[in-house]
C-alpha cells in the first residue's frame, strides 16, 4: 500500500516538475491577490493589520481552488486515470497520493510565501507564526475536500465554475478557524483553540475524503 | 473462467444490446464485432468493471467481478481507446509507474524487456509528447507485458500500428494464449489469429 502511495507521489511530482508553469501560476495568483489589497485599501496600518489574516486566507482558498482543475482532468483526458482505477490497489490510497502531491505542489508554496506577504499587513512575528501553522493545518483540508469536488465535476462542461460552487461553501469552516486563529493571537486570546479545531477538521477529512473521491471518480468514469 | 450472463447495457436512453451471454475458457480468444456505435467499447468497459451493466452478471472464476474488485484487477489488463501515456514522462517512466502500481516484481527489468519486445528501445528515454501515435500505442500495449495477467481486454489494439507491429502483437497474443491466458478484443482490421481458438460475437446485427 505504501509503495502505491509512494509511486503515485513520485509520478505526480515528476509531472509537476516538468510542467512548472502550472505550479507557478497558482503561486503568483496568490502573491498578486494578497498584494493588491494594501494598494487598494491604502497604507492605514491598523486597517491592514485587522484585515491581513482574512485576506491571506481568502487568497489561499481561491488559489487552491484554481489549481483543482489540474488534479484529475489531465489524467482523465489521456486515459491514465482509468488505468489507475484498474490497478489492484485501493483507489483511496491512489487518491491520497494524488492529493498529497497536489498539496506539496500547490499548498506548501503558499505556506512558505505567507509570512513574507504577511509583512505587508504589519503582522507581528507571533501572528506570522500562527498564520503559517494555521495554513499548514488548513491547506491540506482544502486539497482533500477540493478533490471530492474535482472528481465529481470531472468531464463535465463548465466543470471549473461548478467546482467553485460546490467546494467554496465547504471551505468556509477552514476559513473561519484559519483566519480566526491569527486574529485570536493578535488580540491576545491565544490561537490554540482555533488551531485545535483546524486539526480536528483535518483528521476526518484525511480519513473520509479519499473514499468519497474514489467513489466520485468511479461515477465519473461511467 | 469468465461467464457473462444475460448482460444488458444501456447508454443514455438507448439500449445497446440485451441478453448477451457467453463464457470464455483459458486459451480462448474472443473477437467482438459490430458496426460503429453498436456497443463494443461499452461491452469491454463493462467487462473491465469501469461501467455498471443495466442488468445481468459478469463472473470471474464463479464470482461476480463487482465483489472481487481488486482481486479481479490483479488478473486483468485493459488497453482502451485512450493510451494512458503521459506526455511529460518518458516511455520507460510511463511503463515503470504502471508496473509498480500493478504490483509487478522487477519493474525496471520488465519495463526494459517490454520496450525491447515492441521495438521501442530507441525511444525509451523520449518523453511521450514526441512519440508518434503508433509509438504511443505500442507503449500502451507494452503495459500488457510488464505485469503477468490472465485476461487481456483490448479495444482496437491495432489502431495506428504499422504492419510489422501488428505482426508482433499477433505473436505476443498467440504466446499469451499458449501460456494459459485469454483475450477479448475488438478490431475493424482483418487480423487473423489461429482460427480454431478464435470465437466471434456480433453486436448490433
Amino acid at each position: 500500500m505504501l509503495t502505491a502511495l509512494w509511486w503515485v507521489v513520485v509520478r505526480d511530482l515528476t509531472l509537476a516538475m516538468r510542467r512548472r508553469a502550472d505550479v507557478l501560476t497558482t503561486l503568483f495568483f496568490f502573491v498578486i491577490v494578497v498584494s493588491l489589497f494594501p494598494l487598494g485599501v491604502g497604507p492605514e496600518m491598523n486597517t491592514l493589520r485587522l484585515m491581513g489574516p482574512g485576506v491571506v486566507w481568502v487568497a489561499a482558498l481561491l488559489a487552491s481552488m484554481l489549481s483543482l482543475g489540474r488534479l484529475f482532468s489531465a489524467d482523465y483526458i489521456d486515459g491514465s486515470l482509468e488505468q489507475m482505477i484498474l490497478t489492484p490497489r485501493p483507489l483511496a490510497v491512489l487518491v491520497l497520493g494524488k492529493v498529497l502531491s497536489h498539496w506539496l505542489v500547490s499548498g506548501v508554496p503558499l505556506v512558505l510565501m505567507a509570512p513574507l506577504l504577511g509583512v505587508q499587513y504589519g503582522l507581528s512575528a507571533q501572528a506570522l507564526g500562527v498564520l503559517v501553522v494555521s495554513l499548514l493545518l488548513g491547506t491540506p483540508v482544502l486539497s482533500l475536500v477540493g478533490a471530492v469536488g474535482a472528481a465529481l465535476t470531472l468531464g463535465l462542461r463548465g466543470g471549473g465554475v461548478l467546482v467553485s460552487l460546490l467546494v467554496l461553501p465547504l471551505y468556509i469552516p477552514v476559513l473561519i478557524f484559519g483566519a480566526g486563529s491569527v486574529e485570536a493571537s493578535v488580540t491576545g486570546l491565544g490561537a490554540q483553540a482555533h488551531l485545535s479545531l483546524l486539526g480536528a477538521i483535518l483528521v476526518p477529512a484525511l480519513v473520509f475524503t479519499p473514499w468519497a473521491t474514489g467513489w466520485a471518480l468511479r461515477i465519473s468514469m461511467e | 473462467m469468465m461467464e457473462v450472463v444475460d448482460l444488458v447495457c444501456v447508454r443514455g436512453e438507448r439500449r445497446l444490446f440485451q441478453d448477451l451471454s457467453f463464457s470464455q475458457a483459458v486459451g480462448e480468444l474472443l473477437y467482438v464485432h459490430g458496426p460503429n456505435g453498436s456497443g463494443k467499447t461499452t461491452l469491454l468497459r463493462t467487462l473491465c468493471g469501469l461501467m455498471l451493466p443495466e442488468a445481468g452478471e459478469i463472473r470471474w472464476r464463479g464470482e461476480n467481478i463487482r465483489r472481487l474488485g481488486e482481486d479481479y484487477h490483479r488478473e486483468m489488463a485493459y488497453v482502451g481507446h485512450l493510451n494512458g501515456v503521459k506526455d511529460e514522462l518518458t516511455a520507460f517512466e510511463n511503463l515503470r509507474v504502471m508496473a509498480q502500481l500493478a504490483g509487478a516484481d522487477d519493474c525496471d527489468e520488465r519495463a526494459v524487456a517490454a520496450l525491447q519486445r515492441l521495438e521501442l528501445s530507441a525511444c525509451a528515454e523520449l518523453p511521450g509528447k514526441v512519440l508518434s501515435q503508433g509509438q504511443k500505442r505500442r507503449v500502451a500495449l507494452a503495459r500488457l507485458l510488464v505485469a503477468p495477467r490472465t485476461l487481456w481486454i483490448m479495444d482496437e489494439p491495432f489502431n495506428a500500428l504499422d504492419v510489422k507491429a501488428v505482426a508482433t502483437i499477433q505473436d505476443i497474443l498467440i504466446e499469451h494464449l499458449d501460456n494459459g491466458g485469454m483475450a477479448i478484443l475488438t478490431t475493424h482490421q482483418e487480423v487473423e489469429i489461429t482460427a480454431d481458438r478464435a470465437r466471434h460475437i456480433r453486436l448490433g446485427a
